[in-house]
């Protein structure tokens, strides 16, 4: 398809501002570019259809069953982009007087109650744009209560393997080094191991419970009681909060700091990679440590880590957030995750006949599948399967995640999804399983039926054109 | 209820039956009984899609919506073109996840690459990631970018925007890097004092142009002096202003960041913005985030995908060069429509409409008795004047007239902004109340 700039022509272009009202005022011309950037010039209607083009080469949550696992692509209510649309959030100055922004103060004030009682906190900040930025934010706050304390000497992080690749990168930026701990042949945290890591140079643990592998750790009080003891802090990674919020509380299971991915659990929109929404919650303890904003003036806090990016976060974003939870109430926040877990365990048991799954037991919101049987036997990818997927309209599962499982698949399907919606896919599922045994080639080279073919990622990453060159 | 969740009870029975379970409560049969929450959330009831309709669209009313904004220190109030709002509200666009499976998300790989194209087009760099979290946070990863083993003092000037002082002090605490911030002087970064504090341990300095009191900086000295100690220059930028000012690239900085909200975002009280950040060729591979790359598919045509992964904390775990994963690319998209829209000429329409307006009014305002101009140096849409009363009584009677003063300083000067959304008839109006305020 043609770029936006191949589809420019010198001349044409939009009356969208007035003329000057003003005398013109001129800067000296040492100052100004000598060429002007070259950006597109094209008509509205031209550059609506390029638009519209792109977004016909894209894969919605309404576009198709969209079961990539960790991520949590439920459907994403119309009424919350209605209500973030609204200009009485949307035009208000970041620095406004604070009795002009009452009810921007007001909803965050809410969203905050609600969320701290679905964690089982204290307090939070919204600051943190996205769930990576939460974790460095949270470990921040493990940092400065060390810190605080005189303590300099704890300076390890323990991270299971299974983790997301997120938290060793967060441990790294905040000035931790990793200690990776292995996961028990049940997928969940080897407690001898765990026992063997902590010690006097223990900053704290991150865990995600349920864990990468869709299961929860049943022995979640005695590993944060094991951290503890030995004097560090449990940070809790909220990226599979759907699974279990209305169910069980982060806070109750020993944790003292957590992030929430708002654009996952709370079903604002993952936007094709963010805006985000990661807001830090923690124990009371650990308050004085959240972030300020300093033209903000949102409270006086000494002790604050400082802020990690300007003014109160993404607002917009908590709005949606506050709609859904409103709508929800206390037994719709339940009924999510409730079904969440339900909707994965009935499609985990329509597709092991077919797949061998990573774990038997009972999974959580999500489900991982090995498929190292079916390569042995047939050559057939993880890849292979997923890029099947995409030729019959259905987003694949997460592939080769967490790195533990070989050629894993991780399928949730979340909560918004009907029986009838998994019945087909599992169908598909299945007859892919049994296209591998009969006609493998066909998989290799699959999909057939996409925007484009397979793409060569190694020319991407060893000649790297990274955006258009207007002399080519 | 509403918790869009679309089986019936029957078909949850069914569920429950075929996974070989009787209740919900045997799903969760690994949670400990102590922690298993036996009581409702203390949580409102669920509501229908009209209360909650009508109690947010309350809460919304009780902000005030000023008629005319002369305010920005961050955040800025521009005209979004319709086009824009239509566009980046399209449903695949708006609900996506990243887009790793690329045969499916061309559409959002490519509107990224374009992005990305524009990016390096205004800021004359080679190369631009697909966006992080803010501008604030922007600098703050490009200062992460230029450590090395022997340079790992970092520096900032003192005019940058107090946000992002506070954001890359954060960060540098993180990572355990000494930050220095470079003194001003006359509204300006102290070039004598860059000279004099960094040395061949220093890895770059962050400054910003239009700086927080709207002032352009002599960037091109102060390169030729970070550059003379070996370290980088990290330049935060307006991309309005960048529609006609000479590139940060021509003025000699080796990383670009700032803050993409005024491409066609909402001011909407602080967020979601768009931190973008553009570089050379040869500090490509320490940029942190996403990047997108063209390749060919296998059947040879044009394709694009998410490339450089090695940088990427999915691959390289601890050893990332930064920990993001999630940015803001629907944000990248808006400011990619706002541009096209706009295109080169409208883009620089806007940046001169800004300096115009911003010198007129500050013509009117200086020619009040007792209301000086701060500041002598050049600027663009921001400048700080003095005022013979106190801030808080031109903010009340401005207020009063629906209008949205400047930023009030800690010194009693204020900061003001004018942009293109604000006439000459309002400018004249807001002349008038301050001159009676005033006098």
């Amino acid at each position: 398809m043609e770029l936006i700039f191949e589809r420019s022509r010198a001349g044409r272009g939009n009356q969208v501002l007035p003329e000057c009202d003003v005398p013109e005022y001129k800067l000296g011309g040492d100052m100004l570019r000598a060429e002007a950037p070259k950006l597109p010039e094209i008509s509205e209607g031209d550059l609506s259809r390029h638009y519209a083009a792109l977004a016909r080469r894209c894969h919605g949550v309404c576009s198709g069953f969209y079961p990539l696992g960790s991520c949590t692509m439920k459907y994403n209510p119309k009424l919350n982009e209605k209500i973030a649309a609204l200009p009485g959030w949307n035009n208000i100055h970041p620095l406004q007087p604070d009795e002009t922004v009452q009810g921007c103060l007001e909803a965050l004030t809410i969203a905050e109650k609600f969320l701290c009682e679905i964690f089982g906190f204290d307090g939070l900040s919204f600051q943190p744009a996205a769930g990576a930025h939460g974790e460095f934010t949270g470990l921040l706050l493990i940092k400065a209560y060390h810190h605080a304390r005189g303590d300099f000497k704890r300076t390890k992080m323990i991270i299971p393997d299974a983790a997301h690749g997120t938290n060793p990168a967060s441990a790294t930026m905040c000035g931790f080094t990793t200690v990776t701990i292995p996961s028990n042949e049940y997928g969940m945290v080897d407690i001898e191991k765990l026992k063997e890591a902590v010690g006097d140079d223990t900053a704290g643990l991150m865990l995600t419970n349920p864990n990468t592998v869709g299961l929860f750790d049943r022995n979640i009080l005695e590993i944060t009681k094991i951290v503890h003891e030995a004097g560090g802090l449990c940070y809790y990674d909220g990226a599979n909060l759907n699974a279990v919020m209305g169910v069980v509380r982060p806070g109750d299971m020993g944790f003292d700091v957590m992030h929430s991915n708002l654009h996952k659990t709370f079903s604002t929109p993952h936007g094709g990679g963010g805006p985000g929404s990661g807001p830090v919650a923690c124990k009371d303890f650990l308050l004085p440590y959240l972030p300020t904003s300093v033209l903000g003036g949102s409270g006086n806090r000494p002790d604050s880590v400082g802020q990690v990016k300007a003014f109160f976060g993404n607002f917009n974003v908590v709005i949606k957030a506050l709609t859904y939870i409103l709508s929800l109430g206390a037994e719709g926040i339940r009924e999510a995750a409730e079904n969440a877990v339900l909707n994965a365990n009935y499609m985990k048991t329509l597709l092991a006949p077919y797949y061998d799954m990573a774990y038997d037991s009972i999974c959580m919101h999500e489900f991982v599948m090995t498929l190292e049987g079916l390569k042995k036997e047939t050559g057939v990818t993880a890849i292979d399967v997923a890029k099947a997927l995409l030729d019959e309209g259905i987003h694949p599962p997460t592939m080769y995640f967490p790195l533990i499982v070989h050629e894993a698949l991780m399928i949730e399907p979340t909560e918004t999804e009907s029986k009838e919606t998994m019945d087909e896919a599992a169908q598909v599922f299945i007859e892919i399983a049994k296209r591998a045994r009969e006609n493998a080639e066909d998989l290799h080279s699959a999909p057939h039926t996409t925007p484009i073919g397979r793409p060569d990622e190694t020319r991407a990453a060893r000649t790297p054109v990274v955006r258009y060159s207007f002399d080519a | 209820m509403s918790s869009y969740v679309p089986s019936t009870k029957d078909e949850k029975q069914q569920m429950l039956e075929a996974v070989g379970v009787k209740s919900y409560d045997e799903l969760f049969a690994d949670v400990p009984s102590e922690v298993f929450l036996k009581e409702r959330l203390d949580l409102p009831v669920p509501l229908s899609e009209l209360e909650v309709s009508r109690m947010m669209e309350a809460m919304a009313a009780r902000n005030k919506v000023y008629g005319t904004i002369l305010r920005g220190a961050g955040s800025y109030n521009h005209y979004i073109p319709s086009a824009v709002k239509d566009i980046t509200s399209k449903e695949e666009f708006v609900t996506a996840y990243t887009p790793y499976q690329a045969e499916i998300s061309q559409g959002i790989l490519q509107s990224i690459f374009e992005y990305q194209t524009m990016i390096c087009e205004l800021t004359g760099m080679d190369v631009s990631n697909a966006s992080v979290y803010d501008g604030a946070e922007a600098a703050a990863e490009a200062v992460a970018m230029t450590k090395e083993r022997k340079r790992v003092k970092a520096f900032i000037s003192a005019t940058a925007n107090p946000e992002y002082i506070a954001t890359v002090k954060t960060y540098c605490f993180a990572s355990d890097t000494e930050l220095t911030v470079v003194p001003e002087k006359d509204g300006k970064t102290d070039l004598e004092a860059v000279k004099q504090l960094m040395g061949d341990d220093a890895a770059c300095l962050y400054v910003q142009s239009p700086n927080f009191y709207g002032i352009f900086e002599d960037v091109e000295a102060i390169a030729e002096a970070v550059h003379a100690v070996g370290a980088k220059l990290i330049m935060g930028c307006n991309p309005i202003a960048l529609g006609i000012m000479k590139t940060p690239r021509e003025l000699g900085a080796d990383i670009a960041v700032g803050e993409g909200q005024p491409l066609g975002m909402s001011m909407s009280f602080g967020g979601p913005y768009l931190g973008f950040m553009a570089t050379t060729n040869a500090l490509t591979r320490k940029l942190p985030g996403r990047i997108v790359g063209e390749t060919v598919d296998a059947r040879g045509d044009r394709a694009f995908v998410l490339t450089l992964q090695a940088r990427e904390q999915h691959i390289r775990r601890e050893k990332a060069s930064s920990n993001i994963c999630s940015n803001e690319a629907l944000c990248a998209l808006t400011a990619g429509v706002y541009m096209t829209v706009m295109g080169p000429k409208g883009l620089a329409q806007a940046a001169n409409l800004c300096l115009s307006k911003a010198h007129y009014f500050a013509s009117q305002l200086s020619a009040i008795d007792g209301v000086e101009l701060k500041y002598s140096g050049e600027f663009f849409h921001e400048f700080v004047t003095e005022m013979p009363v106190a801030s808080d009584k031109i903010v009340a009677a401005l207020d009063a007239a629906n209008i949205l003063a400047g930023l009030p300083l800690e010194d009693g000067s204020i900061l003001w902004c004018v942009t293109e959304m604000c006439t000459k008839e309002e400018l004249d109006k807001a002349v008038e109340i301050i001159k009676e305020v005033c006098c």
